[in-house]
């Protein structure tokens, strides 16, 4: 695959230089040229008028059998034996995907203690569950996670393996797919089969969110991706679904070398802001811990979870495990609200996929209304007061 | 204690604006600067040198203007730089980034550790880090908010998890990546900016670290992007008006309405 520019219609217009994300592009006698910096993304062919740029796409790469390679597989993460809600979700995209290419869904289910809830796997939509229960794999560990599902995949050969974007699922997927020199797309928004090529199509944002690629793996297989929570709809529970059941062995690939010495839950409540439906965010313009104190009533009222912003972490208000944004968590709920949030871009960039989102600053040029559904102007002590007894009412 | 750092030259992503007419990335003027989580990983490595003793070395791959970066990470009191440059490395993806940081990584050799960022702010994808691991067959842990401690040929850390942290140990070598918790990065010292003004950095080529060229840039690359867009801007925006009491009532009807409340 090569970006080229044809130098005799390049007008040296400059619309590709500042159209390239990776500053790829640079002008040399009045025509564009392309540097190394190139990642062949092709957003310059998009942005030229004149048609004076192409996009070539040649095999590239050592191409594996890929007609070998099928079915959906979905990494079904566990916290201490329950199921984690980004893996339903997953089983119900992933049950769409397996459709379209008529083909088989798969749940790979690991930890110990855990064999009881292969059945709420199929439920939600799995043909098969593989599960691997063994005490020695009770903590998540790197190593050891990764050497089931290698072992596994390496084995059935599956076409597409999905897993949440969650701590552990970012950080061992990546292993699994460098042993098996697999494609691997991390954080996806929007998932599709091709219909031309069959290939998977990953949409995922980039640039803390200010722009979207869409990705694909067409020499490789499997087709690897994590997903984030909440962009995908859970599929419907049905208890009467039948569906095979296979247990695995665990047999380490080589010694485990990490060993998890202790746990410790932090979340200062039971809700995990990752998953929840409705979330009350606070910013340093809440002005005191006493203020965020309602906020966390407000958040109680509607039965979601407290987030905050990096200034009100800084400001010692609440634990780092609730900051949303680029250094902090990705959040996609229903409803988000903002209390006393500048809508610094690296706060927006972990929120603004929310469904709806409601802006409360007393700055009515704060850059929070750009991304807000509804705009609050007012004092944020008082639109929470007032917030909080208007909903009790509404909720009754 | 001998650690290398990852170390990532990126655009400045706070300082990166969307066109909205013509839907296109504005880049003009946007600084370059290391990736912000490669900073902690500098200061941590600096720290463990300062403890344990040994070196740090700086490792990027990039264009020769990369150099930059690692200048930076020697005004900070990074001992040595390596730049892995060349054509063969254009395009690649994260799994042949990791490949030729891994193969640069043997050719430096000797090493105990491992740090690198938790994920670069360009591609936010953090998984060269635990690719490159998987590479050079060493163990791998995520998002580390404190090293404990170090001793003989193991260290403890505090692992940073969804719902809170574990404490793991491990033997070394390993890689790391790390969050922003860890630590206060540094501000550059008189006597490094003079160090890194004096420095000229050599780049290592493909053929230096013995890599395979099939397994480089846009050939050793699984995964390819095919199109960039700019995200679908979000659905009108409603500002409301009038006493407290009142923008919270018209608040609470149409959030009714639409069931969410
Ligand atoms: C590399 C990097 C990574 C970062 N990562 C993150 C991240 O992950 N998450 C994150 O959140 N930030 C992050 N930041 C910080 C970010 O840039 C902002 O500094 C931060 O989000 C600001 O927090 P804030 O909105 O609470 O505070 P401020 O920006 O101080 O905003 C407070 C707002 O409250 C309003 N206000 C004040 N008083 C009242 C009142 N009485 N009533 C109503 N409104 C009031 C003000 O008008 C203002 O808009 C990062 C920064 C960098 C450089
Ligand atoms: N080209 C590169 N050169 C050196 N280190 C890199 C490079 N790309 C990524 N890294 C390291 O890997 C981390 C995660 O990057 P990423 O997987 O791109 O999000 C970064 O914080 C760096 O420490």
């Amino acid at each position: 695959m090569s970006v080229k520019v044809k130098p005799d219609i390049c007008t040296g217009c400059e619309t590709c230089v500042s159209a390239c994300p990776f500053g790829a592009i640079e002008m040399k006698d009045g025509k564009a040229v392309i540097t190394d910096a190139c990642t062949m993304c092709g957003a310059c062919v998009e942005a030229c008028q004149f048609q004076a740029i192409e996009k070539t796409i040649e095999a590239t790469g050592p191409a594996k059998d890929l007609s070998a390679y099928k079915g959906v597989w979905v990494f079904a993460e566990q916290h201490k034996g329950s199921i984690a809600s980004v893996s339903i979700e997953l089983l119900g995209e992933g049950r769409k995907l397996a459709d379209k290419k008529k083909a088989k869904l798969s749940a790979v289910l690991v930890g110990s203690g855990i064999s009881s809830k292969a059945q709420e796997l199929i439920a939600h939509g799995a043909d098969a569950v593989y599960v691997c229960n063994d005490p020695a794999l009770e903590h998540f560990n790197d190593d050891s996670y990764a050497a089931v599902l290698t072992a596994l995949a390496q084995q059935h050969k599956p076409e597409i393996i999905l897993a949440g974007a969650t701590a552990i699922g970012r950080s061992f997927f990546p292993k699994v797919a460098s042993t098996l020199y697999a494609g691997l797309t991390a954080d996806c928004t929007m998932l599709d089969i091709d219909d031309a090529t069959g290939h998977l199509h990953q949409t995922r944002p980039a640039f803390g969110g200010n722009i979207m690629a869409t990705i694909v793996t067409p020499n490789h297989r499997p087709q690897m991706a994590t997903v984030r929570h909440k962009v995908m709809k859970p599929a419907q529970r049905d208890d009467s679904r039948k569906g095979e059941i296979i247990d695995v062995k665990y047999t380490p690939s080589g010694p485990v070398r990490t060993k998890v010495l202790k746990t410790v839950d932090e979340l200062t409540e039971t809700v995990n802001i990752c998953e929840a439906d409705i979330i009350v965010a606070g910013g340093r313009g809440l002005g005191s811990r006493k203020n965020f104190l309602l906020l966390e009533e407000l958040a109680k009222v509607l039965g979601g979870a407290v987030a905050a912003t990096r200034g009100a972490v800084d400001e010692g208000w609440i634990p780092y495990s609730h900051q949303v944004g680029q250094t902090g968590k990705t959040v996609c709920p229903k409803l988000y609200i903002a209390c006393g949030i500048s809508g610094a871009i690296q706060h927006v960039a972990g929120m603004q996929s929310s469904e709806t989102i409601v802006a409360i600053n007393k700055d009515p040029d704060a850059p929070i209304f750009n991304v807000a559904t509804y705009g609050i102007v007012g004092d944020v002590t008082e639109v929470l007061t007032e917030m909080i007894k208007k909903f009790r009412e509404v909720r009754g | 204690m001998n650690i290398i750092v990852l170390v990532k030259q990126v655009p400045d992503t706070s300082e990166v604006k969307i066109n909205r007419e013509t839907n296109t990335l504005i880049r003009d003027g946007v600084p370059s600067i290391i990736n912000p989580f490669d900073m902690f990983a500098i200061e941590e490595a600096l720290r463990l040198r300062e403890k344990h003793g040994g070196k740090v070395t700086a490792l990027t791959m990039g264009p020769p203007q990369a150099a930059e970066a690692l200048k930076e990470a020697v005004s900070l009191g990074v001992d040595d730089v390596v730049l892995l440059s060349d054509r063969a490395f254009a395009g690649a993806d994260t799994w042949a980034t990791s490949y030729a940081l891994s193969m640069g990584i043997r050719k430096i050799g000797q090493y105990d550790l491992v740090i690198a960022g938790k994920q670069a702010i360009d591609g936010d994808t953090a998984q060269v880090g635990p690719e490159t691991a998987d590479m050079l067959g060493i163990p791998f842990i995520a998002y580390i908010r404190k090293i404990e401690k170090v001793e003989n040929d193991t260290m403890v850390v505090e692992r940073m998890m969804d719902e809170g942290y574990d404490v793991v140990e491990t033997s070394l070598p390993c890689l790391i990546t790390v969050v922003k918790e860890i630590n206060q990065p540094r501000v550059p010292s008189l006597k490094g900016k003079m160090k890194a003004k004096s420095l000229k950095v050599t780049a290592w080529s493909a053929k230096d670290v013995n890599a395979d060229e099939n397994k480089l840039g846009l050939k050793g690359s699984p995964t390819q992007v095919v199109r960039i867009f700019p995200p679908a801007p979000r659905g009108g925006r409603e500002m409301l008006s009038g006493s407290v009491a009142d923008q919270v009532a018209a608040v609470a009807k149409k959030l009714k309405e639409q069931s969410l409340i």
